[in-house]
């Protein structure tokens, strides 16, 4: 039986547990003269017969697909292994892919090795068993839960306390959900980055001039080593970031500005909106815009000044950028600007100051640590941002602070180094993790100063 | 030297001096906040102007009039129900030959290949589709729209517009055309391709449905998923936990995930789901797996935000009449937060939907030409599509890319409408 069925089958058994569960209860309840007269309303006791029924059972459901696979390739293996098969551990994952792809009838049979179609036979004798005891086993876990919830309910039964504590525990690894998104997060970036600077050393990556990460098929080939040098990336990041700040910065600090100081309450009610638009639209469209309309335009237009622009340059990925960074950073101006207190600007205008010298000199001030906590997450933004750059940047890395010049950044060299047909275990792939890794390392650390002062500056005003 | 005296009078003039230097300054700085807010509204009208007008035209597509006939020797087929015979037969034999008896002076192999280049190279299959909804046609011949090429429906859209651009066709094809004009043998009709077909390598074949199919079980899964856990653990943390390490820990977390790039997310569905748990590439479960994880944040943060809204006198006077704490949670805060919550929700599923980045990692950027039709069927999502057609070199594209997006931004306007109207409509000030 497939997962899925047995998932349904089990939940289908748990809402007529349920049911059961609550009739026997009001059952209960009848000759005493109402359900006044039991411990928990119907329904708890119902819940707690379902709880009883599907929950171990789920939870068995999860151990098994994890352990499942793992332990029926090792017994294959291992038959393998003692038919007189000699097996080292680099070709342990090809052999076993083959054999899945025999059982799974991918390959055809004839003129296969027979060891082999022997070892496919018994994988799929194996799914098989491991099938057949998972739904005995998960039928007889679900009755047995059955059976002794049901023989608990009575009128003294204390049902509410004992489903509210199995809630509280749901609830809880839900909220845990985050926790293990981030530990898996390090633990499968940093996992394969080891694994990486194990064959190229961490300071050749981290200081590196040099980016060609090309790994030869023959080991005798030229330049078959590739190189590692991330730094031309670093740079081609950062160029890219500094041109979209450039924009976003002055153009989102101004009309947040603007909307909050100035503005009527009409032009402020129309101008937002159309601003946030900005924010909601995908950043695919974002990179068609810049590589088919903007990246051509600046071209012709450099052509026009006698100056050559590439035609996937800097400028036309940053300034793309930049204006899908300003309705960012001018809502989260917006938000310190109009925490700063009234009554600052009422002691400010009172002095005699004009409305600019009062944003100037007292509310921009005031609210300075927010901005600058603001402007850091677009940072982290920009350096995180993906499409627009891989559709509008270069590919080849190059060493130069001339935003008409192509450059690559970080996000595009690990997307061109995982969207080909790879083996996993090549370190032109792993070192997309160690670029992820310094990807993660270097937002997170933007992000946590950048929470950190926005929240201190919060309670300030609070 | 005397130093001069701050006498009421001579501050009074030094004001006066510098009054009109101040006030030009507040009127720069009031232009420079409207430059601001007009260099965003002339980024947002020029995107979407840029958008529509390379985009309208691929609603419409150039179709050819033929006579054609379903000859069963020139196909090769008598018996329609025999799938070997279907397989095996020469259906682009058709339009091949009634482009030849459209234009019989045609001779000579470059020019007869020309000739057949004025169809798409799918245009037999499509012929044998009609064929086959209707069998009676066998061995008879009928007038019939057969789909242009996408260098064809380039040339005389742009022709029509009267700008031509003919980059692509040799001056034979052009002047075959322009016959064809005249006698009223090529109109463009409504691009239906576009909204039934899967992708194709053939510009005037591909479609998005397979894409916009991929999107959505994608999204049912992350909606299935990332909403009753979001919503969970926001309860969880506004309601229940403990003031301690433990769940500011959990909360630092859930920031900071809310602000680690997309990609990340990607590397991780690699590492994790298919490298680990050996969960097959291109799915949408996978997909959806990795959008769960990634929105997450943006439904726990707003729906926090929303049972925070709810205000403590409702949680006291449920208290107040014995509920238990979870009887007030389920029956009074959860229904009055839940407004918010799906305001939240739809965000993120907005969020979720024009996201493209983390699934290049975990390949959903294969070329499917299928549509699919579950969870486990390959798949792609619409801004890959975009992105894929985007990458294309055949002009036509650029045109269906564009079509593409107006699809997925129409898509996300009437999600963040509706998260909006929602919001308005639901939500009690209190």
């Amino acid at each position: 039986m497939q997962a899925t069925n047995i998932l349904i089958l089990i939940l289908g058994l748990g809402c007529f547990a349920f049911y059961l569960g609550r009739g026997r209860s009001l059952a209960l309840a009848k000759p005493l003269g109402g359900i006044r007269h039991i411990h928990s309303l119907p329904s708890y006791y119902g819940a707690h017969v379902a709880l009883w029924c599907a929950l171990p059972s789920l939870l068995l459901l999860g151990l098994w697909m994890i352990f499942d696979d793992p332990l029926i390739n090792s017994i294959v293996l291992k038959s393998l292994a003692t038919g007189g098969m000699v097996i080292d551990a680099s070709s342990e994952s090809l052999l076993l892919n083959k054999i899945t792809n025999l059982a799974d009838g991918v390959l055809p049979r004839k003129g296969e090795e027979p060891a082999l179609v022997v070892a496919a036979d018994l994988m799929l004798k194996l799914q098989e068993i491991s099938r057949w005891s998972l739904t005995a086993l998960m039928m007889t876990l679900t009755l047995m839960g059955f059976g002794w919830s049901w023989s608990r309910i009575s009128s003294t039964f204390r049902a509410r306390p004992q489903v509210e504590k199995v809630m509280e525990k749901l609830l809880l690894s839900c909220a845990c959900v985050a926790i293990f998104t981030t530990l898996g997060i390090v633990l499968s970036v940093l996992f394969e980055s080891i694994q990486f600077f194990r064959s190229v050393p961490i300071d050749d990556f981290v200081f590196g001039l040099d980016w060609s990460p090309q790994t030869a098929i023959r080991e005798d080939q030229v330049g078959s080593s590739g190189s590692f040098g991330a730094v031309p990336l670093f740079v081609g990041t950062l160029l890219i970031s500094a041109v979209a700040m450039c924009i976003a910065v002055p153009v989102g600090l101004m009309s947040a500005i603007y909307l909050a100081e100035y503005a009527s309450k009409s032009v402020r009610s129309v101008a937002k909106p159309a601003l946030e638009v900005l924010a909601g639209i995908p950043t695919v469209v974002y990179g068609f815009f810049a590589a088919l309309t903007v990246a051509p335009f600046l071209r012709d237009l450099g052509a026009s000044f006698g100056l050559t622009v590439s035609s996937e340059s800097a400028l036309a990925a940053g300034g793309v950028m930049g204006v899908m960074i300003i309705p960012f950073i001018s809502s989260l101006a917006d938000d310190v600007i109009t925490a700063v207190p009234q009554s600052m600007r009422d002691g400010s205008l009172a002095m005699g100051a004009t409305k600019s010298e009062t944003v100037r000199n007292v509310i921009i001030p005031a609210a300075l640590p927010g901005i600058v906590g603001g402007i850091m997450l677009a940072v982290s933004r920009a350096i995180g941002e993906t499409m627009i750059v891989v559709m509008a940047a270069g590919m080849a890395a190059k060493l130069t602070a001339n935003p008409l010049e192509s450059v690559t950044t970080v996000t595009v060299q690990i997307v061109t180094l995982l969207t080909g047909d790879q083996e996993f275990d090549s370190p032109k792939t792993l070192a997309a993790f160690a670029l992820g890794l310094m990807l993660f390392v270097v937002t997170l650390m933007l992000n946590i100063f950048a929470l950190q002062i926005v929240k201190k500056y919060r309670e300030q005003y609070d | 030297m005397t130093k001069p005296v701050n006498t009421p009078v001579n501050n009074l003039q030094k004001i006066r001096k510098s009054l009109s230097r101040r006030n030009r300054s507040e009127w720069l700085f009031r232009w420079y906040g409207r430059l601001a807010i007009f260099i965003g509204l002339v980024a947002v009208t020029v995107l979407f102007t840029d958008i529509v007008s390379k985009g309208h035209g691929a609603f419409r597509i150039a179709y050819l009039q033929l006579e054609v006939e379903y000859n069963r020797d020139l196909i090769g087929v008598d018996n329609l129900t025999d799938p070997e015979q279907l397989i095996l037969g020469n259906w682009q034999a058709v339009p091949k030959q009634a482009l030849r008896q459209q234009f019989p002076d045609v001779s000579g192999r470059s020019d007869k290949r020309k000739l057949y280049g004025l169809v798409s190279n799918g245009s037999g299959f499509d012929l044998k589709d009609r064929l086959l909804a209707n069998p009676m046609l066998l061995g008879t011949r009928e007038t019939v729209w057969v789909l242009a090429d996408d260098d064809i429906d380039t040339y005389y859209k742009s022709w029509l517009d009267g700008e031509p651009y003919a980059a692509r066709l040799s001056d034979k094809q052009v002047k075959w055309i322009g016959e064809l004009h005249d006698q009223g043998k090529i109109r463009l009709q409504f691009n239906s391709n576009l909204f039934t077909r899967g992708d194709s390598r053939e510009p005037e074949q591909a479609g998005i449905r397979g894409a916009v199919m991929g999107s959505l079980f994608t999204l049912l899964l992350t909606l299935m998923l990332s909403f009753p856990i979001g919503v969970a653990a926001a309860i969880y943390l506004e309601e229940f936990a403990p003031k301690n390490g433990w769940t500011d820990f959990i909360e630092v977390n859930i920031n900071n995930l809310a602000a680690v790039p997309s990609i990340i997310f990607g590397l991780l569905g690699l590492a994790i789901f298919i490298n680990f748990f050996h969960v097959p590439r291109s799915v949408p479960i996978v997909g959806g797996l990795v959008l769960t994880l990634m929105t997450l944040p943006t439904i726990i943060i707003t729906s926090r935000a929303a049972i925070k809204s709810v205000p403590p006198s409702i949680r006291e006077a449920a208290l107040g009449m014995g509920a238990s704490k979870y009887q007030m949670v389920l029956h009074h805060v959860l229904p009055l937060a839940l407004p918010g919550m799906l305001t939240g929700a739809i965000i993120g599923m907005a969020q979720a939907l024009g996201e493209s980045a983390p699934l290049l990692m975990i390949g959903m950027v294969a070329f499917i030409v299928d549509i699919p039709g579950g969870f486990s069927d390959p798949a792609t999502v619409l801004p890959v599509q975009i992105f894929l057609w985007a990458d294309s070199p055949e002009r036509a594209f650029i045109e269906k890319t564009s079509a593409a997006i107006m699809v997925l931004l129409s898509f996300l306007i009437v999600m963040n409408t509706s998260a909006v109207w929602l919001r308005k409509r639901l939500e009690r000030r209190w």
